[in-house]
């Protein structure tokens, strides 16, 4: 009945609670709250996932208010699949962080979970104006956790993103006030409905408000001339909070997939396919710019930061396609992407804590204290994020490949996905082989004291769910296709309001 | 009213877009204030200019449509925020970075910047959190 609100409202209700002064020496406190809130995040997505996929979309009017006045959420199965993904990460992340790192700042647990309030919020909404609130509750607590800690590179990253954001917003508010202009509405479906009927005057307006929020989406996705913030604040914020940040750029392609597959998609008339083609070329040019960055890195955590790039570029091309099959391949490659992007920092951050001062730079090294288990941990990582069988990350790309083959765009699409996989081979050999054998000296002492069983465990974890997304690779492509054809046929105002469709 | 309307956007986003290619951190951030103030008078337009209509809708009569104004009040608190936070952030940087430059290096003859070299700016940063720490460890330990 409440089930699309809990997802936002129990991350809410736990960050207030972790805020009151009595848990603020109680850091243990502060951490079993938090993982419980999270478990119980991981079992509602779940639940919210079966339910849909069972019973179809639900919506949820807050305050009762009815669309398209009051704000809707709505949980589909992709937005289900996308809460899902999101607290599986965030509950590993979280673990590994109370491992040691939520004690270099204070209010770890608190922005951890208004970050998760943001993010879940951003999948569930049906409205516009409501998603740019949703946004800018997770940039903000993302601008916090992203200093957490603190330190010059740090700050420096920091100051970058949060200003490039900042005019980001802007252009989302202008965006939307041309939206509305145009469509008189900002409701999600309400707009779709009314897209194919806009009068004369009104399609220049939402074609400029459609390519705006476009490039809204593309800076929070890293989309090419807009992609030069990730790479350094991903690899030099805090290792947790890096992995967490992995599910940052999908809101991006999620919210392309939400407005611009569904408002401005195939047929809506004169609206129809708006600047799909510039997209297809700025994704295409991102795998490679991002396949370039990961030849040329320096530090393992700059070079999962590239790869994050290219597997953004692969799904934009996705997006670009625009098929059901398409959005269905994105959604499974997503799920791949965010929890493997997110396992490698957390192993990139027990590589970190091994090596004393070489940290993750690939030079010569003194040994590792747990050679056997961090290599394991790696080499699954790196063969799911190249895309190599058995792995997660090798379905993921066939089943884009496929799409590709069924809508036409197999000859651009294959050679880039492809190429890019091999330069990603090149540098994670390149990576191994520097990190693991070239060694010398013996084993860092602090590296004892360093890495605790919470980190082992957490990123164990993290880096076991791509055996789930192999093993249960049947069901979850059959959910994908549901999802992305639920998503094509579009919930209208009459289904929200407890109608029929 | 229109064209008034139009040209105080107008200019001010000039306005906004110059300061915010400066260098300075405070100008950038001013510049985004003022870009933000553009961007809500932008939205407050989209519901159409009318003069002496009634806010919400009455009888017969044309009215002024009330969701840009709630759309804007909610953009003005989420901007006072984030401008706060960017204004934090800059003193911060200003603090670590020893400059108050966007990219963090000093220009040569900026008179704002730190007058020492790099490294030891560090290590005093450095010092005076090792020994802030100190203090409050020491003072929970008795």
């Amino acid at each position: 009945m409440h089930l699309p609100a809990l997802p936002v409202l129990l991350p809410f209700f736990a960050a207030i609670l972790i805020l009151y002064p009595w848990f603020n020496k109680r850091l243990h406190l502060q951490r079993l709250v938090a993982q419980f809130a999270l478990l119980m995040l991981v079992a509602v997505s779940m639940l919210t996932l079966f339910k849909t996929l069972a019973e179809g979309p639900m919506g949820y009017a807050m305050g009762d208010w009815e669309a398209p006045f009051g704000i809707y959420l709505l949980a589909d199965p992709l937005a289900a699949f996308m809460l899902v993904v999101t607290s599986v990460l965030a509950l590993c992340t979280h673990l590994f962080a109370c491992g040691g790192e939520d004690k270099t700042g204070r209010f770890f647990h608190p922005l951890f979970m208004f970050q998760l309030m943001g993010l879940n919020g951003a999948f569930l909404t049906a409205d516009a104006f409501n998603l740019f609130v949703f946004f800018e509750i997770l940039l903000i607590a993302s601008y916090s956790l992203l200093i957490h800690g603190g330190g010059r590179e740090r700050t420096r990253a920091a100051q970058h993103y949060v200003l490039y954001n900042l005019i980001g917003s802007a252009f989302f508010l202008i965006a939307l006030a041309l939206l509305y202009r145009a469509f008189g509405t900002l409701n999600i479906p309400d707009m779709a409905s009314r897209a194919t009927t806009l009068p004369e005057e009104s399609i220049p307006l939402a074609q400029a408000g459609g390519l705006l929020l476009m490039v809204v989406f593309g800076v929070k996705a890293a989309l090419l001339p807009l992609h030069f913030w990730l790479p350094r604040t991903y690899s030099t914020t805090s290792v947790p909070v890096a992995a967490l940040f992995a599910v940052m750029t999908k809101v991006g392609v999620y919210s392309l997939w939400r407005i611009h597959s569904v408002v401005f998609g195939h047929d809506s008339g004169e609206l129809s396919d708006l600047g799909v083609v510039p997209l297809a070329w700025l994704s295409g040019l991102t795998v490679v710019a991002g396949a370039i960055g990961a030849l040329a890195s320096q530090t393992l955590r700059w070079l999962i930061a590239n790869l994050i790039v290219i597997s953004v570029g692969t799904l934009l091309m996705t997006v670009a396609m625009g098929t059901t099959q398409s959005v269905a391949a994105g959604l499974y490659y997503t799920l791949h992407s965010t929890l493997m992007s997110g396992a490698f920092f957390l192993v990139a951050g027990l590589i970190l804590m091994q090596r004393g001062q070489a940290e993750d730079r690939f030079v010569r090294s003194r040994p590792f204290l747990y050679p056997v288990f961090t290599g394991v941990l790696f080499a699954v990582t790196a063969m799911a994020m190249i895309g190599l069988p058995p792995f997660s990350g090798f379905l993921g790309k066939v089943f884009i490949l496929q799409a590709a083959v069924d809508s036409g765009d197999a000859i651009w699409v294959w050679p880039l996905v492809l190429i890019s996989s091999l330069a990603a081979l090149i540098a994670l050999s390149r990576a191994g082989t520097t990190l693991f054998w070239r060694t010398q000296g013996s084993v860092v002492p602090e590296a004892k004291e360093k890495v605790s069983n919470v980190h082992i465990a957490a990123s164990g974890l993290l880096v076991a769910t791509t055996l789930v997304l192999v093993i249960g690779g049947g069901p979850l492509t059959e959910w994908s296709l549901r999802a992305a054809q639920d998503l094509h046929t579009g919930v209208t105002l009459n289904y929200l309001n407890g109608g029929q469709p | 009213m229109e064209l008034i309307y139009a040209v105080t956007v107008g200019v001010m986003v000039t306005c906004s877009v110059f300061l915010m290619l400066r260098g300075h951190t405070f100008a950038v951030v001013i510049g985004l204030t003022l870009m933000s103030y553009a961007v809500n008078l932008f939205l407050f337009a989209s519901g159409g200019l009318a003069l002496h209509e009634p806010a919400i809708l009455a009888d017969g009569a044309e009215y002024s449509d009330p969701l840009p104004q709630a759309l804007v009040l909610t953009a003005i608190v989420i901007g006072f925020a984030m401008t706060a936070f960017a204004l934090i952030l800059a003193i911060r940087a200003r603090a670590d970075l020893g400059n108050d430059q966007v990219d963090g290096r000093a220009l040569p003859g900026d008179s704002l910047a730190n007058k020492e070299p790099q490294g030891k700016v560090r290590q005093s940063t450095v010092k005076s959190t090792a020994s802030n720490t100190a203090k409050n460890s020491g003072g929970k330990t008795r």
